[in-house]
């Protein structure tokens, strides 16, 4: 049995570590909730949008905007949502293992893809890996706004319109709730799958000044909102999954001091009662 | 008098929920006055001043670009950021617009002019309200 200074010690710098991912734990915990509001307060925003985008782009005869059409696919590009810092537990192992999924399922030669990464993480693995990056983006911000994300969003929104890529997919976490995460990907460009919200509006709007010169605008604002929201989410996951993984952190160190612990006490005892049996014994050879 | 509905929403959050009497407008094809029970209307909108009239108030709303829907005398206006009078730091305006004057002698690059250009424009324009 290890003697009972070694075990002090082990007690010592268990709890040491517990007092850190219990700290972290709690910082989490409040990033993820001002993550959340942050989501709510842009629900308003991406819900208009979407209202009007399906409305104009449904109502239209003539689907020929660029940001609508399919055109032959020569390369794809994946933006992948990572955190820049480790300790989230399987947050980044998700995403990164799907990425790699995809593009060996989808692809053949390097050339067909590129990866648009976002934090460190996903940047880390992809160079490693010479996956193609072609833009990546480190050190965002834990609550990102709008501002903050505008270059990244805007860059990629240009690089289809250019036809750098013929594609876009984002992966990234889905907040379900503070304990469960998905791992999702969706295509946002050409955008697909515009649900026909319950129109509000009875008839048609007035366009001013066309139709066309709405779409050019409004398009590419409403695949920056995508993004974001893909981003806003993303950001709130990381935070609920680094909140699970620190908890779990700190139930595990509790249940290792309470081992350790026992043990010491064990231990203690085991040698006062040694003590007391030399005592005896030697009182006994006295008599 | 008849009023109509006014919600202004960024991506960051709804800026301002209020009825007004009056909305002026600057779409990128010229300015838009819109009084209440306007038939449905989409426009997209430059970067400018949004003037919302109550009475013989005035409120000014600094945005940068986005567009105006209009449907069921309700007026939303999504842009991807909006500044009331009250909220616009002007300092940090001043710096923004002395920055992208600067860039814009110096750069001869045609995107980052462009770039150049229209954050000069934001910043004028918030700097013009307050």
């Amino acid at each position: 049995m290890a003697s009972l200074r070694e075990i002090k010690n082990r007690i010592d710098s268990t709890s040491n570590t517990k007092q850190i991912t219990k700290a972290m734990e709690m910082v989490s915990t409040s990033k993820m909730n001002k993550a959340q509001q942050n989501t709510r307060s842009f629900l308003p925003y991406s819900k208009k949008i979407k209202e009007v985008v399906a409305h104009i782009a449904g109502g239209s005869q003539n689907h020929t905007h660029p940001m609508l059409m399919h055109r032959e696919v020569k390369k794809t590009g994946y933006l992948i949502i990572t955190s820049d810092r480790g300790l989230a537990g399987a947050y980044n192992g998700h995403i990164l293992r799907k990425l790699t999924q995809i593009i060996n399922e989808r692809h053949t030669t390097a050339d067909e893809y590129a990866v648009i990464a976002l934090g460190q993480i996903g940047y880390e693995y992809c160079r490693k890996r010479n996956i193609p990056v072609i833009k990546s983006v480190l050190g965002l911000q834990d609550q990102p706004s709008y501002k903050d994300t505008q270059e990244l969003v805007t860059e990629t929104v240009d690089m289809y319109a250019n036809e750098e890529i013929d594609e876009l997919n984002v992966i990234y976490n889905h907040y379900v709730s503070a304990i469960s995460q998905e791992v999702t990907v969706d295509q946002l460009l050409p955008i697909e799958h515009i649900e026909e919200a319950e129109t509000t509006t009875s008839g048609l709007y007035e366009y001013e000044p066309s139709e066309e010169a709405l779409l050019d605008k409004l398009l590419p604002q409403y695949a920056e909102s995508l993004i974001y929201g893909a981003l806003l989410d993303g950001k709130a996951s990381e935070h609920a999954a680094r909140m699970t993984a620190m908890r779990t952190a700190t139930d595990n160190a509790n249940e290792l001091i309470d081992d350790l612990t026992l043990s010491y006490n064990r231990a203690r005892q085991a040698e006062i009662t040694q003590e007391i049996t030399e005592i005896i014994g030697g009182v006994a050879a006295l008599e | 008098m008849k009023t109509l509905h006014v919600e202004i929403v960024t991506p960051d959050g709804p800026i301002l929920t209020e009825d007004y009497e009056m909305v002026s407008v600057t779409a990128t094809s010229g300015e838009l006055g819109i009084l209440p029970n306007h038939i449905p209307l989409v426009a997209p909108l430059a970067i400018s001043v949004v003037r919302l009239k109550n009475g013989n108030d005035t409120k000014h709303v600094a945005v940068t670009g986005g567009f105006v829907e209009m449907s069921h005398n309700e007026l939303t206006i999504l842009a991807t950021a909006a500044e009331t009078e009250e909220d616009i730091d002007v300092r940090r305006a001043q710096r923004a617009k002395e920055r992208a004057e600067k860039r814009l002698q110096s750069q001869q690059d045609t995107v980052d002019f462009h770039r150049a250009e229209l954050a000069l424009k934001r910043a004028l324009n918030r700097l013009d309200i307050s």
